[in-house]
Formats: C-alpha cells, structure tokens, sequence
C-alpha cells in the first residue's frame, strides 16, 4: 500500500507544485531547483539504463535465445567502450594542468575512445541511415498504389514534393515566367506552398491534439488515475 | 514470361542495385568535374541567412548542435555554413549540444570551419564549446534563467569564469540569436518550446526531412528561418558562399581606402568581368595593396569555392537522381499492378 501510495503523492504535489509555480513568480526559484533534480535524475538514468542493458543481454545469453550471439557481441562493446571511456585510455594531459595524467578530454585527437567513434560508431550509423534508400526504393516499387482518390493525392503530392526538392522542379516548369501570373504553378513553387499552406494546417491540427492530449494524460497522472509509469502492470 | 510478369517478379536486389547506381553515379561524376547544380533560395533560407546578417558585428549566437553521426551527411553542410556566416559577419559563437555525440559534431565544425579559415579566432574569445549536458529539454529549461547552473566549465574543463566571451552571460536572454542543427529529440522543437518563445530569441532551425513538415507550423513566429534537409542546406550554403565572396572583396577594397558605396560597384564590376580587377590592380589606387591582399583578391573574385563549402550543393546531385529513380519506380510498380489487375490478378 505505503509501496504504491507514496509515489503517487509525490507525483500529485511536485505536478501540482510545478503548474502552480509557472503562476507566481515568486516560486520560480524553487521551480528552476526541480529541474535541476530533473537533471540529476537523467544522469542517473544513464546507470539505470546500463544496468538494464546488462541485464536483458546477460538472461538472454544465459538462456541461449535465438540471436544471443548478438547479445554478446552488445555485451563486449559496450564493456569495451566504457572502459576505454573511464579509464581515459591514451588520453593526453589537459594543457592546462600537464602534470595531471587524467586530466585531457576523452574526446582529444588519437585517444581510443576517439578511434572508436572514428572508426566504429561514426560508420555503423551513417550505414544505417544511408541504408533507408534502398528500403524506400524497394517500397516506391511495391508498394505505392494509387488504389483510391485518397493515394491518387498523396501520390501526386509526393511527385510535386520529390521533384520539387531537385533541380529537375525548377528545369521542368522554368518555362512559366517567374513574375508572371502563374508563377505558383512552378514545380518549385507549387512544393513550398504544399509544405508552408497544407502541412501547416495538417500539422498543427496535430500538434493541437497532441497538447490536448497530454493535459489530459498529465491531468489523469497527478489526479493518480493513470499509474502505468509505476510499472507491474497495474 | 511477359514484361509485366517479370516487372512483378523482380527480385529486391535489382531496385537496390539501381539505387546504389542512382546516388554512386552522380557522386563520382561531381568529384570527378567538380560541377554542380544551381541553386535558387527559397524564402526560408535567404531568411536564415538575413536573420544572421542584420546583427550587428559580435552579437552572440548560442550554436546548438543536436545531432550525431547517422544525419551528419545531411546536416553537416547546413553546420558548416551557419559557422562560416558566424566567422565572416564577426559574431561570438557559443556551441552546446544535448546529444552526446554531438560534441564531436561540434569539433568538426571548428576544426573544418573555424580552425581551417579562420585561424585567426581566438578560442574562449570569439568562439567557445560547452559540450555536452544530459537532460534533454530540463537543460534548456534550466540555461534559460541560469546558464552557470548547467555549464560551469566548458568542454575542456575550464570554469566559465575564466572564459572571456562567457562574461555577461547569465541565461538564454543573453544571447542574440539561437542557431539549433537538429535530427530529433531533443532539438528544434524543445528549443521553440523552451528557449526561442518564452524569451522572444531569434531562431533558426537546420533540421533532417523528416522533421521538417513538424517545424513549419512555427515559421515565421517562433522559428525565423528554416533549412529543411539538404536541399535547405545546399540553398543557404550557395546563398553564404555568394556573401562570402562579396564581402571578402569589400572588405579588401575598403581596407585600400575605397570607400564603402565604390566598394560595393566595384565588386558588382568585378564578379561580372575578372578583367575588371585586373585592370584596376595596374592603378594608383591599387597600390596600397599588399602582395598578399592582392593575392587574396584575386582568389576572392575568380578562385575556386573551398570544397567543404560545396557540400550540400554536390549532394543535391545524387539527390536528383535518387528522386527521379523514386518516381519511375513508382509509376513502373503502378503499371504493372494496373495490368496485373486488369487482367484479373490481385496483387
């Protein structure tokens, strides 16, 4: 009982504290203090989240589940680099203070943990990224169908969009005169204004309904109806 | 097996082959002729650039850089060219980022920009990095009313109280201009929310496509200027490149005692016809020159743009392709789904 009651009230009166600060002036100091646990929190949810880390890889490589090579292999890099992280391998003195061994950046020029963001982490991403152009190629080709209205104007939208962020919107409609009276039909044009006039209004439809949305799940949270963050399923 | 049948049946590995062709292609043909296509700026990225420009000289600009290596191809150009028009237009630069890779995206930038073509900035002067703080948007929350709080030491671990430029900088409202490069969360959208509206901050957002169309709603308001993808970046980037050239002449010009309205004819003359300059080195006026202005003018009117300022100008080359590779595609699976049905398949 005590287990799940005292975290609701100290959800209930930090929230309530924090929305009534934003009122008065006078309680902005101790408003901005929260913030500051707030950051102490997230630093600590870097541990949090190494813990868990470990602990999901390590059961799945202790039960043998399928892919618990893979778990391995997270489990040694990330051994690896935060080793290579804390203990400042080859990392050279800050020159300020020379005689202080630790003292340099992780981040100086030749230090292993440079090496590893150089020639690990930088290339792994950017191929992961880079990799999404060949998957939307794959989905342009099968699955895009102009099957009903709705996807005829999404296709035809996509083709002004694609072509107008190219070269090739500007070459194909450059023979409407710029300043004359149907400049807006210029590809280039006709994309800034699908951008700027429809996705606007589209977007902050969204982003309205989203605000509304998280009042009311922020109300439901401090009013204690909504306890899903506590966890257990309950 | 008819043409349809077999544009049905394609096998995956022949649609990647044709995009690694579409982006490969044009890359080696740009490195190999150095040429690039035209850009013409939309609104947007000539007003990113006017929001910088009509600051005056040594206004400070916290720098923001929430992004990492994964989105680097395509915000790293729209980085490099906010710097350049720091380091030319002679404002103080104050970088942070709230992701932590970000600090290298941040060594990058000053060690391309800064150290490569303005050596002559000084660190903790003209130009400071903050690095890293976790906390996503309770940082920004935070430096809004207390910036000492989060940041006592810059990223080197020097306390701010020994860093020059930090002096007179007590929250967000100390600075004139916020620049955020932003591939997700936190980035552009916490800098609007937290920073940029509540404390009336000019900001100027370079973000990756996908986040794009979730900005729009806050321009001009809440966001001043806007580069979306590299299409943005390659707009601002010709845009900074053009002023670049164009002050870099005036200033040499003025520096030889021509004042500032001839300053800015001549230089029209020059870009126009090289053989202007040319002609004009040969007078008495030019003679205050040094060899070394002299040289630096010479390259200022008709030299090579430095390729890391071209960018994202070259990489509207695969992009073109790319884009136009998407289209057939689409309209090619659009075919073959329409004859495939006529005749009586689903597919």
């Amino acid at each position: 009982m005590l287990k799940r009651n005292v975290p609701l009230l100290i959800t209930a009166l930090v929230g309530v504290f924090l929305i009534v600060a934003n009122f008065f002036p006078s309680l902005s100091a101790m408003s901005e203090d929260f913030t500051v646990f707030f950051g102490i929190i997230a630093a600590m949810a870097f541990v949090l989240g190494g813990g868990s880390l470990l602990k999901v890889h390590l059961k799945k490589i202790s039960d043998r589940n399928a892919g618990w090579a893979f778990s391995l292999i997270v489990l040694g890099t990330f051994a690896i680099t935060l080793a290579v992280g804390l203990l400042k391998i080859g990392v050279p003195p800050n020159p300020t203070f020379p005689d202080k061994p630790w003292s340099g950046s992780v981040n100086a020029d030749g230090t292993a943990f440079e090496w590893i963001y150089e020639y690990a982490l930088k290339p792994l991403s950017a191929t992961m990224f880079a990799m999404l152009a060949f998957y939307i190629a794959s989905a342009a080709f099968r699955a895009f169908r102009a099957k009903n209205i709705e996807a005829i104007l999404l296709l035809g939208t996509a083709f002004i969009i694609l072509l107008g962020r190219t070269f090739a919107g500007y070459y194909l409609t450059s023979w409407i005169p710029i300043d004359g009276p149907f400049s807006g039909l210029r590809i280039e044009e006709l994309s800034v204004y699908i951008m700027q006039v429809f996705n606007t209004a589209g977007s902050r439809a969204i982003i309205i309904g989203i605000a509304l949305g998280i009042a009311s799940t922020s109300l439901k949270i401090l009013m204690g109806l909504d306890r899903s963050y506590l966890g257990g399923g309950n | 097996m008819s043409m349809v049948d077999r544009l049905a049946n394609i096998d995956r590995r022949w649609i990647f082959l044709m995009m690694g062709l579409a982006v490969a292609v044009p890359i080696i043909y740009i490195g190999i002729t150095g040429k690039t296509l035209p850009e013409q700026p939309t609104p947007l990225a000539q007003a990113a650039f006017d929001e910088i420009d009509k600051l005056p000289v040594g206004s400070r600009i916290l720098l923001a850089w929430d992004f990492d290596p994964a989105s680097e191809g395509e915000l790293g150009p729209m980085a490099s060219s906010f710097v350049r028009q720091c380091c030319q237009k002679g404002h103080r630069m104050y970088f942070l980022t709230l992701w932590p890779v970000g600090t290298q995206m941040i060594q990058k930038s000053a060690s391309l920009v800064i150290d490569g073509f303005y050596p002559d900035l000084e660190y903790g002067t003209d130009w400071v990095d903050l690095g890293f703080k976790a906390g996503n948007e309770a940082v920004i929350k935070t430096i809004a009313t207390d910036f000492g709080q989060m940041f006592p030491n810059d990223a080197r671990g020097t306390p701010i109280e020994s860093i020059p430029m930090m002096e007179g900088i007590a929250s967000i409202s100390s600075f004139d201009a916020i620049i955020n490069v932003s591939a997700g969360y936190p980035g552009s959208k916490e800098w609007v929310l937290y920073a940029a509206t509540p404390y009336k901050k000019p900001l100027l957002v370079g973000c990756t496509g996908v986040q794009a169309p979730q900005m729009y709603p806050y321009v001009p308001l809440q966001v001043q200027g806007l580069l979306g993808a590299i299409k943005g970046a390659a707009e601002y980037e010709s845009v900074v490149n053009a002023w670049v050239r164009r002050h870099t002449i005036e200033t040499i010009l003025e520096e030889a005692d021509v004042d500032a309205a001839d300053a800015e004819t001549m230089t029209t003359s020059f870009l126009a016809d090289s053989g202007d300059l040319t002609a004009w080195l040969a007078t008495p006026a030019a003679g205050g020159l040094t060899a070394a202005k002299r040289t630096a003018l010479s390259d200022a009117v008709d030299g090579d743009e430095p390729g890391i300022f071209l960018e994202a100008q070259r990489r509207m080359g695969p992009q073109l392709v790319a884009h136009l590779l998407m289209i057939g595609l689409i309209l090619a699976g659009n075919a073959v789904f329409f004859v495939t049905r006529r005749r009586g398949g689903v597919r």
